[in-house]
């Protein structure tokens, strides 16, 4: 017998967009989280560098310019009223975050402290501003913590370590999930008059990301799988500096603090790409310009790496070139950055205060996802017709306030920007709903179902194979340079892998805690989403931020100046929608 | 380099009591703990639970006892653990062992919520934010870096011997609060703390300390708060 419950308002995901959501929508509709890791071990807390907002506590600065820069870094396939919204609350979010205690860095008058980051200038000199708020280097280890301090205040009911296996979506709304009691494999229904799904990204189908374990797609696959579209999954970003082979990533606040990027000849090679921001042009075009340098044969000693470095005499003398009057110390930096300096001592063995750090690009951020609206209700179809019930935020969601590229710092601001405006409508809608009748005993029976097959499945493959297998499979042709033909190989590819998937074997057969069996859940989601990301890249002919074509290098914004949307019902369908401009017009990206 | 992990293993559907069992596997020196244990579960033997999540020292999921101390599976090397080509790696100790290496953490965060996490400040908030300056930021920075990993308190041996006691994990998130010149709940906690299974249960013995994978300055937040206990000042 599965258990069952029933809530107001439901919210699957426990970082920075489900935390926020679940405060707003808890004060006013009873209100649960689903979250299959404890809630401070989500995604959310690994957030290093900051959060912007145009606060203008060190120099002028305006929201304005936060949303040219969010605009212009997103290649313009951003949504622009979106994006007006996003940086016009962020000022207040931010303020909302220190009022909860937040333990922001400080300016020596005692606000909160601001640094650069990739992207972000002031509009009149096209320079660097100072925009992205922080603490230290772990931002989002204290909005995580923060939020989460509030929910415990505030008495927001939580099932950990509960993980959803299906999206109750029918005709056209959505009644809850069902999801798996991961110490007791005890299937629950939770039924809802509102869901709002906010679980993260989904990075782990590549081999070299800075995503956790736990990043695997699994409520975007389970909506593919009840019908419904996803946006923009050819957008994911490569961050450009991940460990070298590891992928752990090394915040660009390094850069922000004047850290920079040498080759093989010791040369600081951005200077020659992009005269103006230099290190700090946003990261799709610093991650491909270090691999024009690698293919070019300028890597270290020619190798697939080049050197991140911030050591405090390198980072003065180019400070000194660019005329900024700023200098750094060891000290500084190690107050400022001590958690990626840990890193690279404790996994590269490299001290970054007097060795330079050798770094390539990491998978890192998925701009697209679940389509909503600007109040987080999840879009059915390319018209706008929304899906009743049915709410998604954070990165799981494509608003999409980040187009075809995100700048730095700008995901912390939607989690708790989208996510606040998305607990505030599904509380508004759940009010004034009723709860739509279900057949919890099929549904059930429709989740189960899905884990029976795995766990009863007595075929020769190993799920950890498959793996592995797709995840060199897109690292190697749906990484920063992608062909039509190598794109048309992967998919074909991803297909083999699918069919190989039917027939694996696991050896757990138990109930408690069967983590052999929802790995191997896991990756069907994963495999689910490479096809889609690879299928949409293959549609998109064109080179816009993130997605890069060779064999189309340019942006095509006759053809493509568009979101796409792909479906899954038996076989791939991508249609596409409009971007919505307001008062930026389109222009090339130039830094 | 090939090495021997030494499993503890305890399977509540099939097993009475837990056994160790060894695995032999190829893996590099500068591989983590973490890349081995998925080395035995993804080609050996596929029914090794543990938790784990972001593979680099900040979600605090992955806590265990590795070669008798408490560790980050995902931040301790191969090179600097393994004793002649072995590792025992087995479950923290004090809290009830669910399968494998995954512990009923429940009680480790009852004692959590138990010193009020949260910020308290009853003043109407202000339009923009609190001025802090950037001493006053300092005062409580060490504290701010707490992940919930468990590793301090399941260190402990008053802990050990008496389950009640709150453990130093939830003294540093009390500390946190209590020396944060925003706070207003400071005497609160202080009082909490105060009480037969609070601070005092503390014997000083810094194993808490040694096991952080965040390098808080356990022992140290902890005598602060005797100290604002003792002399009743918060500074
Ligand atoms: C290393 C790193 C550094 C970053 N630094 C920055 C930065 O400085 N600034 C910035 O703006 N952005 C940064 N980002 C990006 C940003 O941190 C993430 O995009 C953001 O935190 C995602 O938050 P989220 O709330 O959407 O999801 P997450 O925090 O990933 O949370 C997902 C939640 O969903 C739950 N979940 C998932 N699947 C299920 C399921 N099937 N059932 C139940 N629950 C489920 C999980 O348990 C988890 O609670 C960084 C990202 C990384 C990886
Ligand atoms: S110092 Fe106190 S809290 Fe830490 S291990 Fe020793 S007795 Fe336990
Ligand atoms: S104080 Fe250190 S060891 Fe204890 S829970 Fe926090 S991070 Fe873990
Ligand atoms: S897996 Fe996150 S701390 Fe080890």
């Amino acid at each position: 017998m599965p258990q069952y419950h029933q809530f107001d308002a439901l919210v699957v995901g426990a970082g920075g967009a489900g935390l926020m959501a679940a405060l707003h929508a808890s004060r006013s509709v009873k209100t649960a989280v689903i979250s299959k890791l404890y809630p401070t071990r989500s995604h959310t807390g690994t957030a290093q560098g900051g959060i912007s907002a145009a606060l203008g506590n060190l120099e002028e600065d305006h929201w304005e310019w936060h949303a040219y820069d969010t605009i212009k870094g997103g290649d313009f396939l951003c949504d622009q009223d979106a994006v007006e919204i996003m940086c016009r609350e962020a000022i207040d979010a931010v303020i909302e975050l220190e009022h909860m205690g937040l333990p922001f860095d400080r300016t020596p008058d005692g606000r909160i402290a601001q640094r650069r980051f990739g992207g972000h200038t002031n509009n009149i000199t096209k320079k660097p501003v100072m925009r992205a708020c922080h603490a230290a280097d772990r931002t989002g280890h204290m909005i995580l913590q923060t939020l989460y301090q509030q929910c415990i205040k505030q008495n927001v009911t939580f099932f950990d370590e509960f993980q959803v296996v299906d999206v109750l979506v029918e005709n056209g709304a959505c009644n809850g999930v069902v999801a798996v009691e991961l110490a007791t494999g005890e299937i629950h229904v939770f039924h809802s008059k509102a869901t709002l799904i906010a679980t993260g990204g989904f990075g782990k189908m590549w081999k070299v990301t800075s995503n956790a374990h736990s990043l695997t797609g699994d409520l975007p696959a389970a909506l593919l799988r009840r019908g419904l579209p996803l946006e923009d999954m050819e957008f994911f970003q490569f961050h450009p500096t991940g460990i070298y082979k590891l992928g752990i990533l090394l915040s660009e606040a390094a850069r922000g603090e004047g850290a920079v990027f040498i080759n093989g000849k010791g040369e600081r090679f951005m200077a020659r790409y992009m005269p103006t921001l230099k290190d700090l042009a946003p990261r799709d075009i610093c991650s491909r310009c270090i691999y024009q340098e690698i293919r070019e044969g300028r890597g270290i000693d020619g190798k697939d790496y080049v050197y991140l470095d911030f050591r405090p005499e390198v980072i003065n003398r180019y400070f000194e070139e660019d005329g900024n009057p700023k200098r750094v110390d060891a000290h500084y930096l190690e107050q400022k950055l001590p958690d990626i300096i840990e890193f690279a001592r404790v996994y590269l063995g490299v001290d970054p205060i007097t060795q330079p750090v050798p770094i390539q690009p990491t998978a890192h951020y998925a701009m697209g996802g679940i389509p909503t609206t600007n109040d987080a209700e999840v879009l059915a179809d390319e018209t706008g017709r929304i899906v009743e019930g049915l709410y998604a935020a954070g990165e799981v969601a494509c608003v999409s306030v980040h187009g075809a590229n995100r700048l730095g710092t700008n995901s912390l601001v939607d989690l708790v920007v989208f996510g606040k405006r998305g607990g505030i409508r599904m509380a508004e809608y759940a009010k004034q709903a009723s709860f739509r009748p279900i057949n919890r005993d099929a549904a059930a029976k429709e989740g189960a179902a899905q884990l029976e097959r795995i766990r009863n499945s007595n075929g020769t493959e190993r799920p950890s194979a498959i793996r592995k297998e797709l995840q060199a499979l897109m690292d190697d042709k749906v990484g920063v340079y992608r062909t039509g033909a190598g794109l048309e190989e992967a998919i074909d590819h991803i297909r083999d892998l699918q069919a190989r998937y039917q027939r694996i074997r696991i050896d757990d057969k138990g109930y408690k805690w069967n983590t052999d069996l929802m790995e191997a859940w896991e990756l069907g989601n994963l495999l689910e989403l490479a096809e889609v990301t690879a299928y949409s890249a293959l549609w998109r002919q064109e080179s816009r931020g993130a997605h890069y074509r060779e064999d189309y290098p340019q942006r095509d914004d006759v053809n493509f100046l568009k979101h796409s949307m792909v479906w899954k019902n038996g076989r791939l369908e991508v249609r596409s929608k409009p971007v919505r401009i307001t008062r930026y017009a389109p222009e090339e990206r130039k830094y | 380099m090939k090495i021997t992990l030494k499993i503890k293993r305890f399977n509540p559907e099939v097993d009475k009591k837990p056994h160790w069992e060894s695995y032999t596997v190829e893996v590099e020196p500068t591989d983590r703990v973490l890349d081995a244990l998925h080395e035995v579960k993804w080609t050996q033997d596929g029914t090794l639970a543990l938790r784990r999540s972001c593979a680099h020292g900040i979600c605090g999921s992955d806590a265990m006892r590795i070669n008798g101390r408490n560790m980050l599976a995902c931040k301790a090397l191969i090179k600097d653990v393994a004793k002649d080509g072995v590792i025992t790696v087995e479950p923290i100790l004090g809290l009830p062992v669910v399968k494998d290496l995954i512990v009923d953490m429940e009680p480790f965060f009852a004692h959590y919520r138990a010193i009020m996490p949260y910020l308290v400040n009853n003043d109407p908030p202000p339009e923009r934010e609190r001025l802090q300056s950037p001493e006053d930021r300092a005062r409580y920075d060490d504290t701010t870096k707490c992940i919930l990993c468990a590793c301090c308190t399941t260190s402990c041996p008053s802990f050990w011997a008496r389950g009640e006691y709150v453990g130093p994990a939830a003294i540093v998130q009390a500390h946190r609060f209590i020396f944060d010149s925003r706070d207003q709940a400071g005497e609160e906690r202080l009082r909490i703390l105060s009480e037969p299974d609070g601070v005092w249960r503390c014997r000083t013995v810094f194993n808490c300390t040694e096991a952080c994978p965040r390098g808080i300055q356990v022992t140290k937040a902890i005598g602060e708060v005797k100290e604002a206990l003792r002399t009743g000042v918060i500074r």
